[in-house]
């Protein structure tokens, strides 16, 4: 192996006595692919912002081609030659995608559209992108961004490029576009450190595997003389079991527990975000809702949950109308939302306030007064934070310093503890690790077969497919079909997903 | 006084009652592009109208009594700058805070200066200048070419403040901090430095607004000579959607509604007073409206206005 162009040698960081990174310590080659893979919390974000300037190492040294560094600001390490693709993108969204790409490094003192779009055309050719410069941040999808914030990291000529879960927000196919820039640039000689907790990319697209695991470094494996299995292994601690079970429970000659009955909302543009949707969820079965990001799952979520109001149609509960009652009303007749939005913080918790504030949030009228009955409330998180695992120093720690999967646990679980009758729930493993995931889904099983209908949006076809009784497609804000998953493949839902109704065209 | 020449006057009038305001928008707007609410303007002005003040009396030198003034309003925002963004306190709690603080100091100032005059040397060189053949002009020539230097550096500290945040690298990075700094930070722009600058910029406009009011207008020393027109600029800050440009037009028309009001009450005409000091609020109002249902991401304010920048907040 030839001399490391970085050298991370000892590095220990913590916030608030919580060890994030613990005498870590790996090495990379120039023209190497190094994946760094790890559960949620596991401290590889914190790692790599080191490396990017963006935090300072509590101890330990940073060296890079030979030299030690220390960096007290981003600015450190972009002149050292490292570039980062944040997970949350680092963009300013009124702005161009050129005005983007060359802030912070502007020659001249003016700034002129044609010199700066200029710039932007040349590092389209040169990489294969395709970069509207001239284009809002507003205005462009996931993928376009990623593209934006990897060309600012070109632009300013980095040799080194960390990648913070690029492919977490990206189609099949934008993944691939996405690994084809990467072995270009590997090619040219750039060092590329990745971070993911896909097993099938770490996989195709690196040399070597660096695993954490609570902030600890438990190894690094060339990734030609390792299995999945050992990854999944080293991550975890310990060995998995891959699969989602799923037992039937549920009575469909019954009457259903929720009926939508042709909801149809307009929104302030006048486009129509959901068409005459109509379907039955019955207790004690999990119906699944497949469909690209956007398709309307939010606002059917937020119809349901009575957040929003519908323009037409009706939903029926229990052989009840619950149209037009308030979110309240709707909470005490059994019906939990547990959204987790791409931000994991925008809605269902105050990411301000501490876990117990969090979790008596939508209790807090139970109990009689005015007061805060504390007592009730501290032990409620208490168990909430045994029951889920939650990886916290105390009750009272604010829930935005938690990590992802902490968080999401804690949402989860407070819907879970009110017992409801329907549980809807939007990505609720988004960003998980895979044990959390498993846990995630295993309770939802628990609550189907007390009989709880589970309305489960989800992203990950595979997981929807092992899970639901029923699997429901949307493209467009209108249902394409409510199908068996055992009897579609996933290209078939894939399709679906896209507006085509296979059904249909395999019965003519 | 024939009609035109009576047109020309009252805009002469509105738009010296602009002047002040127009600074304070200028320095309130650099303030807020870096994404910093600054509640303090109105104690700026006065702090700087109170220096400016005692300066013009005691040198007798314009120039060092408008250096004096900004300075006093970039002091002001100086301790604003610290509080808030190497302290990270509380905007809105630390700009009212100086407000009440400027309004103590320049009290206290002025009971020093309560018995002094402006001096001949200072008056002169802040009174009207015709500009020779402009100054012909019906209307216009009354209305911006018979003005005093004041005036015309207002609106030439605009029209650069509108140059520097749009077309400059400085004024980019400047709109990045106030968009999202930790998209700034991450480029290698240096946050910090760049927000000190522009609060400090701000604070000293807000300065030479105020002293504009204390010198350039009176002769004698009057508290509280503000009279809310930072407050006024606060308000107009959103009038103009965060345009320099804009904020000329901003200024000048409440300067005209002002003039109005008095105008209306020479003539008797039967409306309260009260409701034409309301004007400019209204027109505020209605704007906020606008920009609120017209949701056009460009004139929305910063983003991250208000919030404390920290690098390692997780």
């Amino acid at each position: 192996m030839s001399q490391p162009y970085i050298t991370l040698n000892n590095i220990t960081k913590s916030f608030d006595s919580v060890y994030a990174n613990k005498d870590i310590s790996i090495d990379v080659c120039k023209g190497e692919i190094l994946a760094l893979l790890g559960e949620n919390g596991s401290g590889k974000s914190t790692l790599v912002n080191m490396l990017s300037g963006i935090y300072k190492p509590d101890s330990g040294t940073i060296t890079i081609d030979g030299k030690e560094m220390s960096f007290s600001s981003p600015a450190d390490a972009i002149k050292a030659g490292i570039g980062m693709v944040h997970q949350h993108f680092k963009l300013v969204d009124v702005m161009t995608a050129s005005e983007n790409i060359v802030l912070g490094h502007i020659k001249h003192l003016t700034t002129s559209k044609k010199r700066m779009a200029h710039h932007v055309e040349k590092l389209n050719k040169k990489y294969g992108l395709n970069v509207e410069p001239d284009k809002k941040i507003y205005n462009m999808s996931v993928s376009e961004k990623q593209a934006v914030e990897i060309m600012k990291v070109f632009y300013r000529g980095a040799n080194v490029l960390i990648l913070d879960e690029p492919t977490a927000v990206l189609t099949p196919q934008e993944i691939t576009a996405l690994f084809d820039i990467l072995r270009k640039m590997k090619q040219q000689g750039c060092t590329i450190i990745i971070i993911t907790h896909k097993m099938a990319e770490v996989m195709e697209i690196s040399d070597r595997v660096t695993v954490l695991r609570k902030g600890e470094c438990i190894g690094t494996v060339k990734t030609s003389e390792t299995t999945p299995q050992q990854l999944t292994e080293m991550m975890v601690g310990k060995a998995v079991e891959l699969e989602i079970e799923r037992p039937k429970c549920c009575d469909y000659t019954s009457k259903p527990l929720l009926t939508v009955n042709s909801i149809t909302k307009t929104n302030t543009d006048g486009v129509n975000v959901l068409n005459n949707v109509s379907f039955n969820l019955y207790g004690g079965e999990i119906l699944g809702v497949a469909g690209i990001a956007g398709s309307g799952q939010k606002e059917l979520c937020e119809i349901i949950a009575g957040l929003v109001k519908a323009t037409t149609g009706s939903i029926t509960f229990d052989g009840e109308v619950i149209t037009g009652l308030s979110p309240r009303a709707i909470i005490k007749k059994g019906i939990s939302m547990s959204f987790v939005p791409e931000d994991r913080l925008g809605m269902g918790l105050v990411s301000g306030m501490s876990i117990t504030n969090n979790v008596i949030l939508k209790s807090y009228n139970r109990n009689p007064g005015p007061f805060i009955d504390s007592k009730f409330a501290k032990k409620l998180a208490e168990q909430i934070v045994n029951d889920f695992n939650i990886y916290t120093p105390s009750v009272n720690y604010t829930v935005k310093k938690l990590s992802g999967g902490n968080i999401q646990k804690v949402l989860l679980g407070r819907e879970i503890w009110l017992s409801p009758k329907v549980l809807i729930t939007a990505y609720p493993v988004r960003g998980l690790d895979i044990g959390a995931s498993y846990n995630i889904y295993h309770l939802l099983n628990e609550q189907k077969k007390k009989g709880v209908a589970v309305l489960f949006i989800g992203e990950d076809l595979d997981v929807l497919k092992s899970i639901s009784d029923r699997l429901m497609v949307i493209h467009d804000g209108e249902i394409v079909d409510i199908v068996d998953p055992d009897s579609v493949t996933k290209e078939d839902i894939g399709l679906m997903m896209v507006g085509e109704h296979i059904r249909k065209e395999s019965a003519q | 006084m024939d009609i035109i020449e009576q047109i020309g006057l009252f805009l002469q009038s509105a738009v010296q009652t602009g002047t002040p305001i127009l600074f304070a928008i200028v320095g309130g707007i650099l303030c807020e592009k870096v994404g910093h609410m600054n509640l303090g303007v109105e104690g700026m002005m006065l702090m700087g109208a109170a220096l400016g003040f005692t300066v013009a009396c005691a040198t007798g030198n314009p120039l060092l009594a408008m250096l004096a003034a900004g300075g006093a309003g970039a002091a002001g925002a100086l301790i604003y700058a610290f509080i808030t963004v190497t302290l990270r306190g509380n905007q809105v709690v630390t700009g009212l805070v100086l407000t009440i603080f400027g309004t103590g100091v320049s009290g206290l100032i002025g009971s020093f200066v309560s018995d002094k005059q402006i001096p001949q040397t200072v008056r002169e060189a802040f009174s009207p200048m015709e500009i020779p053949l402009l100054s012909d002009i019906p209307i216009l020539g009354d209305a911006l070419f018979s003005q005093d230097i004041y005036v015309w550096l207002g609106l030439i500290i605009a029209i650069l403040a509108y140059f520097y945040l749009n077309k400059t690298k400085l004024g980019l990075y400047v709109r990045a901090i106030g968009e999202n700094p930790g998209a700034a930070d991450a480029s290698g722009i240096n946050v910090t430095m760049h927000k000190y600058i522009n609060i400090l910029i701000g604070g000293f406009l807000c300065g030479l607004g105020g002293a504009y009011l204390s010198t350039a207008f009176l002769t004698t020393w009057q508290d509280n000579v503000t009279a809310g027109a930072g407050w006024i600029a606060v308000a107009l800050i959103i009038f103009s959607t965060w345009n320099p440009l804009k904020a000329i037009f901003a200024a000048y028309l409440f300067g005209m509604l002002r003039g109005l009001n008095y105008k209306m009450q020479g003539w008797e005409i039967q409306i309260p007073s009260q409701l034409l000091t309301m004007l400019p609020y209204i027109a505020t109002i209605v704007v906020l409206i606008f920009i609120a249902m017209r949701k056009k991401k460009e004139n929305q304010p910063p983003k991250a206005l208000g919030e404390s920048y920290f690098r390692e907040e997780r």
